[in-house]
């Protein structure tokens, strides 16, 4: 049960943003590189979701596509079930990747609008030749039923559905392959509210049916409290805190975790106050120096600014702050 | 501030329906729309996409799309009648009586303009003042709305600045001609959560500080939750529910509003499964007989299917458009 399915360790991922050769030369500048990802390590356990966190350009998305192979690390490791995800040989690749699978964000872009929705759900596994001739019609059917919708829909196209059943669809041929593993890229955030709760419902019922153990990668916080076991906090492509789930809400070591958890509105008329942030993500390419969080950060000192900070293990898990484990004192 | 007391309303809209006509039929996508906005409140105006949500804003500021056209109700801005102005005098008020605050930062800015250029001409068009006098508000309009060295950075173009930051200039030129309403169309939906609370709070400041009244349409009722004084809830072009924000959100009356409240997942929740809505809101072509929720509706009966719910008084100042609402209940 506690098996980790997937390590990931010293992930990291910097893409080059120069200018061309010539213009360069002409106006001296030096190469240029955005660090999407430094140095990221957790693991996910066998059957449990881990959710990231994080602002938008905080590199989530690219953690994602490392993961399952769509894009190379440029430094790190990441281990499935024991085995090092070798991205140079491809027969074992392709053994693995039948075993993880990914959902993405926006179901009017990630479905194939020319195909039927028999064929969409089908491509994996004719991929894979998993089954063969009316073995795949029946197994098709018998997925769309699974994710709640009806084997006549299997003759539609994408467009004959709503936002909510495009998802379902995506569900479904995430399924096919019968994987162990799926990262789920902001699944419901193209989502409205009532449709975002059915899916997140069947997500779990499909966890608890299947045992799949998910990445789910989203910036909402209440989403992810409502469905992860564990989770990191991403500030500027490095992991700032990892914790289990019930008691990062309860007592965040990180003081940008507080930050967030703050800044989320208070629904319940609780008469609890959001406080405003402070400042804005800043730019990546030039990232602050030392803490990459101190411009924003109340607890700042000369230290935030000179060095940056390692890991450290905390009562809930770890948070890479100088000052982990009195952030709660202070705020 | 709630709305209903005696006070005479800052805008009005009764019955207003809002048709496209199309090759097939016509499609109602506003049907019988009425709420009234009192001065100086903050108004919600929630529901999923495609509820009409942003018609209601485009129909009230006149900027609704061909074909779409207001095919019956009225609008008033201060008991003057505003939806059959012809396009010149609409285009007065426009900016001038009422400001707009779109979702998306990037496209309601012109990225050729300095943002002094912008705000300027804003201003010169709606008030008689010279160049050096409009650009001297400009820089205390900036400085209020949380730029930091207004002074310099208002001869900066719009893509120098952060999506937050172009936000509060948006909200700037929103509200340059000092207009009585400002209507704010998803104005956070584009920004990161720990933007989105800075963005809410300068909006609400100034526009309490310049006693505008505010028309806020989202989607998120978290925003509504710690923004509004009242809300109205849109389903399929139909007001379901309408009343002050904490009776809408601890004592909602409407199925669709309860279903919609238990669907959010909230940080204090603690149970396993989310309150689950089946299906999805009708497409326009397809809304049913009765009340237009009915087949998702729990609590359906026989009335539900023949009879459309006109909106009822439920609580003071709460209005509900359900057949299980008896007039005049508490």
């Amino acid at each position: 049960m506690s098996e980790p399915l997937v390590q990931v360790d010293g992930l990291t991922r910097r893409f080059d943003i120069s200018k061309p050769w010539l213009n360069r030369v002409l106006e001296r500048q030096s190469r240029q590189f955005l660090t999407a990802n430094a140095d990221v390590s957790f693991s996910i356990k066998k059957g449990e979701t881990f959710a990231l966190v994080g602002e938008s350009g905080s590199g989530k998305s690219t953690i994602a596509k490392m993961i399952v192979g769509l894009l190379a690390p440029s430094a790190g490791h990441i281990r499935f079930d024991g085995q090092e995800m070798d991205f140079a040989s491809g027969a074992d690749m392709r053994a693995l990747r039948r075993r993880f699978q990914m959902i993405f964000q926006d179901p009017f872009a990630s479905l194939n609008p020319r195909w039927r929705v028999r064929d969409i759900v089908a491509e994996p596994i004719v991929t894979f030749g998993l089954l063969q001739g009316s073995e795949i019609t029946r197994e098709v059917d018998r997925l769309l039923e699974v994710v709640g919708l009806s084997a006549t829909d299997a003759a539609k196209f994408p467009h004959e559905f709503s936002g909510g059943q495009r998802q379902r669809i995506a569900i479904a041929r995430a399924l096919s392959s019968k994987p162990e593993f799926i990262v789920c890229d902001e699944p419901t955030s193209a989502l409205d509210v009532s449709v975002q709760a059915q899916i997140l419902n069947l997500m779990r019922d499909l966890q608890d049916e299947f045992g799949l153990t998910y990445l789910l990668i989203s910036h909402d916080l209440s989403v992810v409290r409502h469905m992860a076991n564990c989770i990191g906090v991403l500030y500027l492509g490095r992991l700032v805190e990892v914790a289990d789930a019930k008691r990062l809400f309860l007592e965040p070591q990180h003081p940008y975790t507080r930050m967030l958890l703050d800044a989320v509105p208070d629904l319940a008329l609780s008469g609890r106050r959001r406080k405003p942030v402070l400042g804005e993500i800043p730019n990546p390419i030039d990232p602050p120096s030392g803490c990459a969080f101190h411009p924003r950060c109340p607890m700042a000192a000369d230290i935030c600014t000179a060095e940056t900070p390692l890991p450290r293990v905390t009562p809930t898990g770890q948070a890479a702050c100088h000052f982990a484990g009195q952030v709660g004192e202070v705020a | 501030m709630t709305g209903g007391d005696m006070q005479e309303p800052l805008l009005t809209v009764r019955d207003l329906v809002v048709e496209f006509p199309m090759r097939r039929g016509t499609l109602r996508a506003l049907d019988q729309v009425s709420f009234d906005i009192a001065p100086g409140e903050v108004l919600g105006m929630v529901g999923e996409s495609g509820a009409g949500k942003s018609l209601t804003g485009a129909s009230i500021i006149g900027l609704l799309e061909p074909p779409g056209r207001i095919a019956g109700g009225e609008i008033r801005l201060r008991g003057e009648r505003i939806d059959n102005l012809p396009p010149e005098a609409m285009r007065r008020i426009r900016g001038r009586r009422i400001g707009m605050v779109f979702q998306d930062p990037l496209t309601s800015l012109n990225p050729l303009y300095t943002v002094a250029q912008q705000l300027i001409q804003t201003i010169r068009t709606h008030m008689d003042v010279s160049e050096a006098e409009a650009r001297k508000r400009a820089v205390a309009l900036l400085d209020r709305v949380g730029i930091p060295a207004a002074a310099r950075r208002i001869d900066d173009y719009p893509h120098h600045f952060s999506g937050g930051m172009r936000q509060r200039v948006v909200i700037a030129l929103a509200l340059c001609a000092e207009p009585e309403l400002v209507i704010a169309d998803e104005p956070t939906t584009a920004l990161d959560v720990s933007v989105q609370a800075q963005i809410i709070d300068v909006l609400k400041e100034i526009c309490a500080e310049r006693g505008a009244s505010v028309m806020l349409i989202t989607h998120d009722m978290g925003v509504i939750a710690e923004t509004a004084d009242r809300v109205a809830v849109l389903y399929a072009g139909r007001v379901a529910e309408i009343g002050p924000v904490r009776d809408v959100i601890q004592h909602a009356r409407h199925p669709y509003t309860r279903g919609l409240m238990g669907a959010i997942p909230t940080l204090e929740q603690t149970s396993d499964r989310l309150v689950q809505i089946p299906g999805a809101m009708p497409r326009l072509n397809a809304i049913p007989k009765g009340c237009a929720f009915n087949p998702r509706c729990e609590q359906v009966f026989e009335r539900c299917y023949s009879e459309r719910p006109s909106l009822r008084q439920a609580a003071p100042n709460h209005q509900v458009a359900c057949w299980l609402t008896e007039e005049g209940s508490a």
